[in-house]
């Protein structure tokens, strides 16, 4: 069953995922001698990779139907809303995530 | 210590519950492909990284060569360069930790590390890192094995649970966004993915989306910096 094709597969996107993981701690690794450059970016990007990800978890969204859309936007509005009011995680994921359960096997 | 560990466990419920199904789900499409328990359980635990899991599936399936397995994970994974980027000063000093805590540093992990720890006492932030980390990779590896064990034997309506880490993004997104009142990267992010989406399609923006976020943020220029 475990054939040396599947161990040599797992084994490269372990290594390159990995190695995606490690590449910016192997270059930069001498505090102090990080760029400029390099440690902006390390700043800003948390505030711009949280945008692309919620971005990308939406990206099957599509507008032809009320169904394609309307459950996420009603979920996310949902999430938002709760956080902004109450500024508790675990209760707005909750709710949201039940709430868009409910959306897309009872409602659309 | 034990403190840490329960603020660790606090802050991973919403992973607990995405990974759980996410990973459920990996386990059954595997199971489904033909492939084993033990195939699920060491996919989840060397190389942890959910999109990709999924991919692989079809690329086992497939029988693509290794040349293209290697290639389809360079650009399915390459946002990890990015959270690197960013972790690179709060994991410097992290000690024997270091290692692990950089393998296991995924999408979800990273949201619950790199912002604000203030809520942990400073002597545990490392401590936190850690455990943060190796209960997300549990949680993983737990929903992994239970899915390609019992995945085919149960019903559960959980169609729409994948949500739980959407809700999470977007709940991080919040709490950075009322951190600040420097909004332009936030916006750029959003801004650049949403146009590369419209531009390239779902299943290719995230390269050039990508690109175009390291790009703009090098060009940025922040306040009382100098050129």
């Amino acid at each position: 069953m475990l054939d040396t094709r599947v161990w040599l597969t797992v084994g490269v996107i372990a290594l390159v995922t990995a190695l995606l993981r490690f590449l910016p701690f192997l270059v930069f690794r001498k505090s102090g001698k990080t760029p400029r450059l390099i440690e902006k970016l390390g700043r800003l990007l948390p505030f711009a990779v949280m945008g692309m990800l919620v971005v990308y978890c939406l990206k099957e969204v599509q507008f032809s139907t009320f169904g394609g859309f309307l459950p996420e936007l009603i979920a996310c509005l949902v999430v938002g809303a709760l956080y902004l009011w109450k500024r508790n995680t675990l209760i707005s994921i909750v709710a949201g995530t039940v709430c868009y359960m409910l959306l897309v096997q009872f409602v659309f | 210590m034990r403190k840490t560990v329960g603020l660790a466990l606090r802050d991973t419920v919403p992973v607990l519950t995405g990974y759980l199904v996410l990973g459920f789900g990996f386990g059954i499409v595997l199971r489904s492909a033909g492939y084993g328990i033990l195939v699920a359980f060491l996919m989840s635990a060397l190389i942890y990284a959910g999109a990709m899991q999924y991919v692989a599936v079809g690329l086992l399936t497939g029988g693509a060569s290794l040349w293209t397995v290697a290639l389809t994970t360079l650009m399915v994974n390459a946002r990890h360069l990015f959270y690197g980027v960013s972790m690179l000063e709060r994991y410097r000093e992290m000690g024997v930790r270091k290692p692990y805590l950089i393998f296991a540093l995924t999408d979800e992990t990273y949201s619950l590390v790199c912002g604000d720890l203030s809520c942990v006492e400073e002597s545990q932030r490392k401590n936190y890192c850690f455990f943060v980390s190796l209960f997300n990779q549990i949680y993983w590896v737990l929903g992994t094995v239970l899915g390609a064990v019992i995945g085919s034997l149960i019903r559960f309506p959980s169609e729409g649970i994948d949500f739980a880490l959407t809700a999470l993004f977007l709940t991080v997104f919040l709490e950075q966004w009322l951190s600040t009142k420097k909004h332009a990267p936030a916006l750029l992010g959003v801004g650049i993915s949403a146009s590369c989406l419209l531009i390239f399609g779902a299943e290719r923006f995230l390269i050039p989306a990508m690109l175009g976020i390291a790009l703009t943020l090098c060009l940025y220029r922040e306040e009382g910096e100098h050129a």
